[in-house]
């Protein structure tokens, strides 16, 4: 009986240790501010206490060797710096895809589509239903008693994209006289509007910067007419990646006598209720009424969560192989110093030190590996622009968003990879009978 | 192997890496997909000025009558929901008739096929759909027009499903994500839009003239009120994947992250071994073994470990990819090829050489006096 306690102690003791520890991460990664307190109250006892100190002591002389084991040191920090560098990359384009298309969006203004429409693209409204849908109860009207409605063609033309030099679906919008209150946020950076009636279109800021051919001045074609260039706007939202006109002379191009959208101003947030019940008890119309904000939302769901899940998939499988390299580090590290600890663990060091000055040694690289990680993340992708299909089967410019938030995460994740890779070499290193170590060679 | 346990960790480091790999580069694949013979033949015609507008259902005859067309078929985009806007899948109406004569990949029992053609109401889906939603020969399937209204006003549209089909080879298996439904039925029950088509697909009688034919096709409508581009379906996907964004450049610059990290971490734990058995392999000289022999020795041993953990890696992703494609729901249908394998074992042999090669050389020139004195 006591042989088999005997037996299992180490296994038990093993298991304990990792289930602790699992417990421990899944903490972390929850609730970082306890982990804070926990790094201040270690802090201190480093600081003050006798054990501490002798921490301190030891990790210094750890520490102060770092430049003779300059390649196996190398691997932790590149190792770590791979995996948050590809997590805060594939993370920040899920945000910055998200970030543009909720930007477009808020809780003032509705969005009415053709029942069972899930895009404006698939949407087809008639005029005479766009009349009623402006004129619906909760829509705010200006000084001269107009609805601010805008009621949009939403039609898809062929440009040549800058990187690739193939053509790519550009989103071209035809809008109401009203949409410039409607979209306070939308201001002309270069050129004029477009003048209602004449083929002029202005082009977003983000169509500008990924298709060919935009400048103001440039004549595009549209259906096999020819289209100017009159100006420049930028938003700061998805309508960036579209080109405006108006809305009649683009209809008319594509050869369409309808609608498919309007977006209206509410008078309130909780207005969208009266408009939604008015509109949908109406019999003349078949439609659905969304704020703005729930529409785009819809729209950035889908891609923001499979960017996230591929995202975090590649980084655990990578931190998994990052791991196993700190881990033969820092072993390596422990089995090269097993005499020099074995030697302080003889003159009265306990192991908790010991154990403790390894697992920073191994922290503090991962910090340095997360670091730099994210700064290459931050420096490289901060900003950069790309563009992928959205729900209107055109192209949505977007730029990757490496917000603190991502950093910060990306270093939560370099401190698991270097406490998991520190703590078993640390435990064997406060293990080793002090007598076999002392005899090893 | 004296060192069990660094050993295994360098293996498992290899092994994770490579897994990743198998699973980037079946993505890779999945979006070059149409890098397959398939299709050939075949030229897509649709409107020149954007992917949403129609073309007239009268260029049907037009095109036939080419020189070098051997059969035309017409398709257009549905885009119906079945129960939830989540279980997206593509559901195109096409000609019945002309679309299975001219798609030979689509292979399903001839009684099935002909159920397909003479039944109106007809649909027939991929193999891995009808598992995905349990759907079965005899099944009705209602559908939720997101474009198309039912002409009565509703957003129902209800299908028989006669046939289910599977793709000749595995590369193909993307196809198996379809449901195609009849075009007359489609055209009939429809609010607007009578009478036109998304685009059309063309089978040339010998793909040496697709040019040519995609040059007569273009030419017959040029200055019409609606121009037409053909392309080869194979540049008509890759246009379309090239939308949704350079996949393949931020998958590869992943692999290169992960490689470039590979590489270090193994290099240097197996520099770090052979390092710690310098004196031996002074001893293996002594006895009379060749500084080539002692170089081979060294590299051979770090390009075995690299096979070793990479296939298992390899294999980890062979098995992980139905998995994942089950946790999508099958949306994710990646199937593994010959040519990522082929590719993984030729990056295992070439990096094992590649980070074997600094301490094969050094343990090659290594002197046996300073080696057994431990300088």
């Amino acid at each position: 009986m006591t042989r088999l306690i005997v037996k299992t102690m180490p296994l038990l003791r093993r298991s304990a240790v990792i289930l602790a520890v699992g417990v421990g991460i899944v903490l972390w990664m929850t609730l970082p501010v306890l982990f804070l307190l926990l790094g201040v109250v270690m802090g201190v006892w480093l600081a003050v206490s006798r054990e501490g100190r002798q921490a301190l002591s030891i990790t210094w002389s750890g520490l102060s060797t770092l430049p003779q084991r300059l390649g196996a040191t190398s691997v932790i920090i590149v190792g770590i710096a791979g995996v948050v560098g590809v997590l805060i990359a594939l993370l920040a384009m899920a945000e910055g895809f998200q970030a543009t298309l909720k930007r477009a969006g808020d809780d003032d203004t509705a969005i009415v589509l053709r029942s069972g429409a899930n895009a404006e693209l698939s949407s087809g409204l008639d005029r005479a239903s766009t009349t009623l849908i402006a004129q619906g109860p909760g829509v705010l009207r200006d000084g001269r008693d107009i609805p601010i409605a805008s009621a949009e063609v939403v039609v898809v033309a062929n440009l040549p994209k800058r990187t690739t030099g193939t053509d790519a679906n550009v989103e071209v919008r035809g809008v109401g006289q009203q949409v410039w209150p409607l979209r306070p946020n939308v201001h002309i950076i270069a050129g004029r509007p477009f003048t209602p009636g004449l083929r002029e279109l202005i082009v977003g800021k983000g169509a500008l910067s990924q298709f060919a051919g935009l400048a103001p001045g440039s004549t595009i074609r549209l259906n096999n007419q020819s289209w100017t260039i009159s100006g420049v706007f930028a938003s700061g939202d998805a309508h960036e990646s579209e080109l405006w006109g108006d809305a009649e002379s683009v209809a008319a191009a594509y050869r369409r006598n309808g609608f498919q959208s309007v977006t209206v101003r509410l008078t309130g947030p909780e207005a969208i209720d009266r408009l939604k019940a008015a509109l949908s008890g109406d019999p003349r119309l078949k439609v659905d009424v969304e704020t703005t904000r729930d529409y785009y939302n819809k729209q950035s769901e889908q891609l923001t969560k499979t960017i996230r899940v591929i995202g975090t998939g590649v980084a655990v499988i990578m931190a998994i192989g990052a791991m196993f390299g700190a881990l033969n580090t820092m072993y390596a590290a422990v089995a090269a110093r097993a005499r020099e600890v074995a030697t302080l663990r003889a003159l009265g060091f306990t192991g908790a030190p010991v154990v403790v000055s390894v697992l920073l040694e191994a922290m503090l690289l991962a910090l340095v590996g997360g670091g730099l990680g994210a700064g290459i993340a931050y420096g490289v992708f901060n900003g950069y622009t790309v563009s992928t299909l959205g729900a209107n089967f055109s192209q949505v410019v977007f730029q990757f968003r490496v917000s603190p938030d991502l950093l910060l995460r990306g270093l939560q994740w370099s401190l698991v990879i270097g406490f998991l890779g520190g703590l078993f070499p640390a435990l064997r290193a406060a293990s080793i009978p002090v007598t076999t170590a002392l005899r090893e060679l | 192997m004296r060192k069990k346990t660094r050993t295994l960790l360098t293996l498992l480091s290899v092994v994770a890496a490579f897994a990743l790999f198998g699973l980037l580069d079946a993505v890779r694949v999945a979006f070059n997909a149409p890098d397959s013979v398939a299709g050939i033949d075949r030229l897509i015609v649709a409107s020149r000025f954007s992917i949403i507008q129609p073309l007239p259902y009268a260029d049907y005859m037009r095109i036939r009558s080419v020189p070098g067309v051997k059969e035309v078929a017409y398709a257009n985009w549905f885009g119906g929901i079945y129960q939830d806007p989540k279980n997206f899948f593509p559901n195109i109406a096409v000609s019945a008739r002309q679309f299975l004569d001219i798609h030979t990949e689509f292979v399903m029992p001839e009684a099935q096929k002909q159920a397909f053609l003479d039944t109106r109401t007809g649909a027939i889906v991929g193999e891995a759909l009808a598992k995905r939603f349990d759907w079965h020969v005899g099944d009705k399937i209602p559908l939720q027009a997101t474009i198309f209204p039912n002409k009565d006003g509703s957003n129902t549209w209800l299908f028989d499903l006669v046939g289910i089909y599977h793709a000749d080879r595995p590369e193909l298996r993307g196809i198996e994500q379809q449901m195609l439904f009849r075009y007359d039925y489609f055209d009939e029950g429809r609010q607007f839009g009578h009478g036109t088509v998304g685009w059309y697909i063309v089978k040339v009688d010998d793909p040496a003239h697709a040019d040519r034919v995609a040059h007569a096709v273009d030419h017959m409508f040029a200055n019409s009120a609606d121009e037409t581009k053909t392309q080869s379906e194979r540049e008509f996907q890759l246009a379309f994947a090239k939308q949704i964004g350079d996949i393949g450049l931020i998958v590869s610059a992943i692999m290169g992250a992960v490689f470039f990290t590979l590489v270090l971490l193994t290099g240097n734990t197996l520099a770090q071994g052979i390092r710690d058995r310098i004196p031996e392999l002074a001893v293996l000289k002594t006895i009379g073994f060749t500084n080539t022999a002692v170089l081979l020795m060294v590299l051979g041993e770090a390009v075995f470990m690299l096979v070793c953990g990479g296939l298992a890696g390899l294999v980890v992703a062979r098995l992980a990819l139905p998995l994942l494609g089950a946790a999508t729901g099958g949306q994710l249908q990646l199937p593994m090829t010959t040519k990522t394998w082929v590719l993984g074992v030729a990056l295992m042999v070439l990096i094992g050489t590649l980070v074997g090669l600094q301490p094969a050389l050094r343990a090659m020139r290594v002197r046996i006096v300073d080696a057994l004195a431990g300088r």
